[in-house]
């Protein structure tokens, strides 16, 4: 009895509260709507949003409905958090191995450009990059082309646009190169296993994936153009670059201040991972006599990347989450379109606020949800 | 069999290797040096893109000869160790060495030789460099936001007696130690609360009322992330435990609260403490905006604490619960006399850590409206008297923060280091 008591009390209060906690914002949150005259719905999203977003990945106009809107920003959120992901493993991993480095310079400059750039607020560097290091490029007319054809100007970067044909046979030849591979690398694998052959399978692969797609446009009918931006006088003093794709100066702020910072906290992980293999596996790598390149591939690079994993993930959790600061500098992202825009406009601060918490909350708890299962599954299965 | 050893040095001919080796870098870095500083192009006749790669060519080669396993000279191995061990290697310290060279005279220029900190107006920076004039102006502002300058005594002496009653621990005498823990989790909030209410907002006790609206500034980065990590930590430990509990409702609200704002970006609590809160109270309920956005981020802050308190409980071995059960103790007694000491003093560093994340988030209040440091220079940034100077406000901002921030996290590591050793 004593026990069921010490069991059930604590439980039955601490739900008690949250049901009351709960219970008192919402009967608050009717009373107020109630007198404010706002009724609680989501009917809001398939109506005309009627505002213009600047930077968009699909067709969008102020005649689409909030919904349409909201997909704006997601995806630009997710656009701008892909490509600093990318950015910023590459330069991770360059720091982290350089950290590790032999040579005294590269070491230190490496430590020193992580302490540099983990130390300042996320927020100040976006701002650095966008309103003091940005501003400073050349206007339009005075920009000089970087590789011939690319034009980097305090409006943006504007780069060739590819024009394609017949885009989707190339797209499949690609996924054929790309199943062709997976199949000679499975039957490397039980020639090895079975007869002690050894298939060079790097090289082929390389070959299959430039052959087959080339074949495409020799055979398949697909041709590629590049559109050049071209500078255009649109008034006096006025000059923009028309055609190809622009990048907006926000985007580029964002992506160079996110990949930098987050950079630093990758090259951690990396220097960590590599360093909690034991230098016993190397030896032993060795005196079986495994080729320098093997004992990277085959032992130390496994080990390292599975304790490099999961916490980089953590930090690309955490880019993406960092990149709604997109919100202060105007790139039109998830909370700048929708919980900023669109909660000016319809004034359903509730539903807009939640609708923006859940949508990250998703992305979060399902990557989360994927590393758990990745993590059981490499997971060194001791006995 | 004979081996072609061009350039390459043995231990009978090393000093005359050396001697030209280190001719040939001194003179790649000297064309370097004089390409930088003095804008004189040594080597103007070689042709085209020979000139530009003829310093790195040079070194390299010089380099290269002085490369040797074992010479016996004490400084010219622990050069060869150090910086020059493959051809690689350097080359990565010629690129480095060289690029440093490279940058230096424009930024030294830009920062100091060229720049002006004299007169308290625009008009006084007319040289190329940077406009220090400008911090020196507004000073005052970055630190104290609106606040009225005649009154910035208050905040300072707010800071230095809270800052003073922190340390009362350290002093404390040996009888009153057990109180330490009921001090700094209860009273010491209590009383730091009470002496910024009452110095800083004022209202009484003689001191002129000055709103929440008027302060700004890096004191308010203070004042926010100071509340903002006391209250968490608390909070913290208790969903801590929480998410430890083998009672089931416990433990899965617990985990639902520290999933939860663990997977929003704190921008979005911040907008729903500016726009969503409001609705939650009750009417004719009026909360401040800088109390809303404390316990905005208060609440997401203690979640992370959560984590980190519980990544120290799980560290913890078992026979320390084992122990304390076997001596009787309840849940209670057992967490407060055996299992926090420990597990709190395992979980300092990865505070610290939290604290720091925290201090970094604070210029994120700019976004609902609340003018702290980054806020101050986005004002400064459009005063019409003052364009042109962002450059100079953020990299002010970008030193001041570094260096806070640099500090804690050394702080941190030492902490680390030190309890590292006692277990």
């Amino acid at each position: 009895m004593n026990n069921i008591i010490k069991k059930f009390i604590p439980q039955i209060l601490a739900i008690l509260f949250v049901v009351l906690i709960f219970g008192f914002l919402t009967l608050n949150a009717q009373t107020n709507m109630d007198n404010r005259g706002i009724d609680f719905g989501f009917g809001f999203l398939s109506q005309e949003s009627s505002f213009d977003v600047q930077f968009s990945l699909i067709e969008y106009s102020g005649s689409d409905s909030y919904a349409r809107a909201f997909l704006v920003g997601l995806l630009n959120t997710l656009l701008v958090s892909f490509i600093s992901i990318i950015i910023c493993t590459i330069l991770g991993v360059i720091i982290g191995v350089a950290r590790l480095s032999s040579n005294y310079l590269i070491k230190n400059s490496a430590a020193w450009y992580v302490e540099f750039f983990r130390n300042i607020p996320l927020l100040l560097q976006i701002f650095f990059w966008y309103y003091a290091a940005l501003r400073a490029l050349p206007m339009p007319e005075k920009a000089n082309a970087w590789f011939g054809v690319t034009y980097m100007t305090v409006k943006g970067y504007y780069i060739p646009a590819m024009v394609w044909e017949n885009l989707n046979v190339f797209l499949y030849c690609g996924l054929a190169a790309i199943i062709a591979i997976i199949v000679l690398r499975n039957y490397a694998i039980k020639l090895r296993d079975t007869q002690g052959k050894q298939i060079p399978v790097f090289l082929y692969s390389v070959a299959l994936l430039i052959v087959l797609p080339l074949l495409s446009f020799l055979f398949g009918g697909v041709s590629l153009d590049f559109e050049i931006p071209e500078l255009k006088k649109l008034s006096k003093i006025s000059y923009i670059y028309e055609g190809g794709i622009s990048l907006p100066p926000e985007l580029i702020a964002l992506v160079l201040a996110l990949s930098l910072y987050t950079s630093t906290f990758v090259a951690e992980c990396v220097r960590a991972g590599i360093e909690g293999v034991s230098k016993g596996q190397k030896e032993a790598a060795a005196s079986v006599g495994l080729t320098p390149n093997q004992v990277l591939k085959l032992v130390i690079m496994p080990q390292a990347l599975r304790i490099i994993i999961p916490p980089t993930t953590n930090q690309y959790l955490n880019l993406t989450k960092n990149s709604s600061l997109a919100a202060a500098i105007a790139y039109p992202d998830l909370v700048l379109v929708f919980a900023g825009t669109a909660l000016m406009q319809t004034g359903k601060a509730i539903e807009i606020v939640s609708i923006t918490m859940l949508t990250y909350l998703t992305i979060s708890l399902t990557i989360a949800a994927i590393m758990n299962w990745y993590n059981k599954k490499i997971e060194i299965k001791e006995k | 069999m004979q081996t072609i050893n061009f350039l390459k040095p043995n231990r009978d001919n090393i000093k005359n290797y050396s001697i030209i080796g280190s001719f040939l870098v001194l003179v790649s870095l000297i064309d370097v040096i004089s390409n930088a500083f003095l804008k004189i192009n040594l080597t103007s006749f070689l042709p085209g893109s020979l000139t530009t790669l003829f310093p790195l060519i040079i070194g390299l080669i010089g380099l290269n000869m002085m490369r040797i396993d074992y010479s016996g000279h004490k400084t010219l191995d622990l050069l060869n160790k150090n910086i020059n061990t493959n051809n690689f290697n350097a080359l990565l310290t010629l690129l480095i060495l060289f690029s440093i060279i490279k940058a230096l005279p424009q930024s030294l220029s830009w920062m100091i030789l060229d720049a002006t900190i004299s007169g308290d107006s625009k008009d006084a920076c007319t040289g190329t460099g940077a406009c220090w004039t400008y911090i020196k102006v507004w000073f005052r502002r970055f630190m104290y936001g609106m606040y009225p300058n005649e009154f910035h005594w208050r905040i300072n002496t707010a800071f230095i007696l809270v800052i003073a009653l922190g340390f009362v621990g350290y002093f404390m005498k040996e009888n009153l130690k057990k109180y330490l823990a009921l001090y700094y989790v209860i009273i010491y909030p209590v009383i730091a609360y009470l002496v910024i209410y009452y110095l800083i907002s004022g209202g009484s006790f003689g001191l002129q009322w000055v709103e929440t609206g008027a302060w700004g500034g890096l004191s308010l980065t203070f004042i926010v992330s100071f509340f903002c990590l006391i209250f968490c930590f608390p909070l913290g430990m208790i969903f801590a435990l929480g998410r430890r509990s083998n009672l089931p409702a416990i433990k899965y609200i617990s985990i639902c609260y520290i999933e939860f704002w663990r997977g929003v970006p704190l921008i979005t609590v911040l907008f729903m403490s500016s726009v969503m809160f409001p609705m939650f109270l009750p009417e004719d309920f009026f909360m401040d905006k800088l109390v809303r956005v404390i316990i905005a981020i208060t609440l997401f802050e203690a979640a992370y604490c959560a984590e980190v308190i519980r990544g120290g409980l799980q560290s913890l071995p078992r026979g320390q619960y084992d122990a304390a059960k076997s001596l009787g103790m309840g849940y209670w007694k057992m967490h407060i006399f055996v299992i926090l000491p420990q597990a709190l003093k395992l979980v300092i560093p990865g505070i610290a850590n939290t604290f720091l994340a925290l201090v970094k988030d604070t210029p994120l209040i700019f976004v609902v409206g609340l003018a702290e440091l980054a806020g101050m220079l986005a004002l400064a940034k459009t005063n019409p008297k003052w364009l042109g100077f962002a450059m100079e406000g953020y990299i002010f901002a970008s030193i001041v923060f570094w260096i806070i921030c640099y500090a804690m996290s050394k702080y941190s590591y030492n902490l680390e280091a030190k309890y590292k050793t006692e277990r």
